[in-house]
């Protein structure tokens, strides 16, 4: 860390669909690895199943709490049409981890427009490393389908600087007892995946 | 200290409990809410919503009058409401230490407009932080305490959405051990704002802001930081981080109070430079003050004026190294944001579109009533607009038109700021329906409680308005209560109601599927049994968000199918379809 190299995580998903927990997770576990780390978003009515993001960035020092446009490192994906949308913020030679999961938008869910085809293609023409992860699936494999965003926390930790052993002290440190079983399992089902 | 993750309404929270603040009061608005719902953890804290932003403050003054440090907060469009004590306030000055905190929202991100507080600061004659991180959020709130009480004045402190919710790494402090001492000490000269005691009080006030732009030029919270000296900037807030992003050898002055500014401090910054850039997001409110002393500068002639600035924004401003993205090659649906499956909202929309009504809308929830396929509001001007809106349209239409005008208010927002207006509209004989949507929680703003919802900000128990016998006691004869998931019902009623040559209120009462106490029990999920269905696509016009239509292949019919994860089971499409083809699941 000696030149001040900032890395940025943009996350796109769906309101509703817990990025928020998952940005909370993910700068935690960035603090206690001894980073600068912002990260931003917005609440209110954003948040009523539209088009949601977060931007999480770390390095030495950290300025701007947005990422600048286009300087997206590894964008963050919860669902298909959410991350194809912001796949312009991320650079050539970053990298996409997305889950494998489709929300129809109001105007497809209605008939009036087409849900984009071929996304996962469409992704890979554009940046060099992209990661499609069944979130679903493999939650389901580690025990219980709620722990999706672990496991896609788990695809992307390939991505990041901080090691094994600090990703799981954080998420031994946040999640409770009772589910650190659960989140760790997920947490090494997403892991394998890259 | 310890270290931690918090974002800016934690910080402020944080600042509140470490000042030895014990009242806080507030009415939740995007993006201050969050800094009321983080105080509670404070047991020392007396926190409470107000049910509108004048009267959260009215509380702070009154609690500072009692000698106790108090913290308001409010959304930028709150000072409006709170406009009115916050200016006679200036001039009376405080006892115990009073900070409001104010957060704007460039860009709009959940607000109906972007107007930006630091006028207030002017307009009020009342000094004005600005962090520029959470760890300024928690060292400028906690200090604007002291500097109240230094200088006899309330203090703003100003948020932005990018502040209130952003988070970065913050060092707590110790908090104060000893509580200011409270009790009844009577000075009518300073709090009894007659004309002569005001006439005392104002000179007080003009002589306090020059001693303030004084005292600044010396203070930590207006900084210089040095650079290679080519370029001198001048910037507060969250634009500091894009201007020291943009320009990482730039020479800048950032400024931790916004108002009033440190006048020599400036003038010798500015005396140092050929080009010197002020960079601040929304009014040339530094700017059009620094250019007032003689300074030349260039600020907003590059800067836009409207939406939030971010790096890219900042550097296409001054050209350096300007970005154009490459756009994916198709045109993306649009994912606005919808009501919740199950929100008892939907069916009232539809009922206002099938019966063409001219609906006069409100804050909340509910404004998304706008959005097709529901498109059912053609006004929506501030918290409890939608009402006199009604009685002002109502008095220049024909009969006929006259009765297609319906008012729709949610329940805190009617008791926001929506009781006068219907108290207007039947004092002056007006003929509107009002509709009140009363979901039992404040709901955009993340299901805060209020005074009809039964419930405290800490969660007791408390005296629920009786909405019903508020508007019978304002003069409404025609008062029906009805369930919004009964789709016939509904628009009948609302029907009636707006033939009838008189005020008449239809209160929809159904909670909120997400709210937090006496949580809603979903229904089994429904299903579409495609057989049945015949593609006429009547359940498709409530835009229920599990509701998805699938076109048919090679000709066939298409049909519309459900998506079991996300239906409570409400049955509104239900009774839309003609056609039987909805049935419950079996399990």
């Amino acid at each position: 860390m000696t030149d001040n190299k900032i890395t940025n995580i943009m996350m796109a998903g769906v309101g509703g669909q817990g990025t928020l927990l998952a940005s909370e997770i993910l700068s935690e576990v960035l603090m206690q690895a001894g980073y600068d780390v912002k990260k931003a978003e917005v609440h209110g009515m954003a948040q009523r199943g539209g088009s949601v993001v977060s931007h999480v960035r770390f390095g030495k020092k950290v300025y701007s709490p947005i990422i600048p446009e286009g300087e997206a490192d590894v964008l963050f994906g919860f669902e298909l049409l959410e991350t194809y949308r912001y796949l312009p913020q991320v650079k050539k030679t970053g990298a996409v981890v997305v889950n494998n999961l489709r929300i129809a938008p109001p105007s497809v869910a209605l008939g009036k427009a087409e849900y984009p085809q071929d996304i996962d293609r469409k992704l890979k023409q554009r940046v060099d490393k992209v990661r499609i992860v069944d979130g679903l699936g493999l939650a389901e494999q580690a025990g219980n389908s709620k722990a999706i965003n672990t496991v896609l926390l788990g695809a992307l930790s390939n991505t990041l600087e901080p090691s094994h052993e600090q990703w799981i002290a954080a998420i031994k440190s946040l999640v409770p007892e009772r589910f650190q079983d659960l989140n760790l399992k997920a947490f090494e089902l997403g892991r394998q995946v890259g | 200290m310890q270290k931690t993750v918090l974002s800016g309404n934690e910080a402020f929270a944080r600042a509140a409990y470490e000042a030895g603040v014990t009242v806080a009061s507030a009415y939740p608005g995007t993006p201050s809410t969050e800094i009321l719902e983080n105080i509670i953890q404070y047991d020392r804290i007396d926190a409470s919503w107000a049910p509108n932003e004048k009267v959260a403050l009215e509380v702070g003054i009154g609690a500072s009058i009692g000698g106790a440090r108090t913290i308001v907060t409010m959304k930028h469009v709150g000072v409006n409401v709170a406009a009115d004590p916050l200016f006679t306030f200036s001039y009376t000055g405080v006892r115990g230490g009073l900070v409001l905190v104010v957060a704007d929202d460039p860009e709009m991100h959940s607000s109906q407009d972007e107007q930006d507080s630091r006028q207030y600061a002017r307009f009020a004659k009342v000094p004005m932080f600005e962090p520029a991180d959470s760890q300024e959020a928690l060292d400028f709130t906690r200090l604007a305490f002291d500097v109240s009480e230094q200088f006899d004045t309330p203090v703003l402190v100003r948020s932005t959405t990018r502040i209130s919710h952003s988070k970065s790494i913050v060092e707590l402090g110790e908090p104060l051990a000893e509580l200011p001492e409270t009790g009844l000490v009577r000075d009518p000269g300073k709090f009894v704002m007659l004309p002569s005691n005001a006439r005392v009080r104002h000179p007080m006030v003009e002589k306090r802001l020059e001693e303030m732009s004084e005292w600044a030029c010396s203070q930590g919270f207006n900084r210089i930081e040095e650079g290679d000296g080519q370029l001198g900037i001048i910037t507060s807030g969250v634009a500091y981080q894009y201007a020291r992003e943009v320009f990482p050898t730039a020479d800048i002055l950032k400024l931790g109070l916004v108002y009033p500014l440190p006048k020599q401090m400036i003038r010798d910054f500015a005396s140092r430079y050929k080009t010197l850039y002020v960079i601040e997001e929304l009014d040339p409110f530094i700017e059009e003050q620094v250019k007032a002393m003689g300074i030349l500068v260039t600020g907003k002639d590059k800067v836009p004026i409207c939406g939030e600035l971010t790096p890219g924004r900042v550097r296409e401003a001054f050209s350096v190294n300007p970005q154009t993205l490459e756009s994916v090659e198709e045109t993306l649906p649009p994912r606005p944001p919808n009501m919740c499956p199950g929100c008892p909202h939907r069916n009232v929309f539809h009922a206002l579109n099938r019966l063409k009504a001219y609906v006069t809308g409100d804050i909340g929830c509910y404004t998304l009533g706008f959005m097709p396929p529901l498109s059912a509001m053609d006004t929506c001007i501030c918290m409890g607009a939608s009402i006199g809106n009604a009685t002002g349209l109502s008095k220049v239409l024909n009969e006929e038109e006259r009765k297609k005008v319906v008012a729709v208010i949610g329940d805190s927002t009617f008791l926001h700021t929506g009781i006068n207006g219907l108290m207007d509209m039947v004092y002056n004989k007006s003929t509107a329906t009002v509709l009140i949507l009363d979901n039992s929680t404040t709901g955009m703003t993340g299901r805060q409680d209020n005074p009809s919802t039964g419930y405290t900000l800490d969660g007791e128990t408390a005296y629920q308005v009786d909405l019903e016998a508020i508007c019978r006691a304002l003069g409404v004869k025609h008062v029906v209560t009805i369930d919004p998931f009964q789709v016939d019902n509904t628009r009948a009623v609302i029907r009636e109601a707006m033939e009838r040559p008189e005020v008449s209120v239809v209160i929809t009462r159904r909670p909120c599927v997400l709210i937090k106490h006496d949580v809603v029990k979903t229904s089994t999920p429904l299903y579409v049994d495609q057989d049945k269905c015949v593609a006429c696509k009547a359940c498709l016009t409530i835009g229920c968000p599990a509701i998805e239509w699938v076109s048919g292949k090679d000709g066939e019919k298409g049909h519309c199918r459900i998506d079991r994860l996300i239906c409570n089971g409400c049955q509104v499409c239900m009774q839309l379809c003609k056609f039987d083809a909805f049935g419950v699941c079996d399990d």
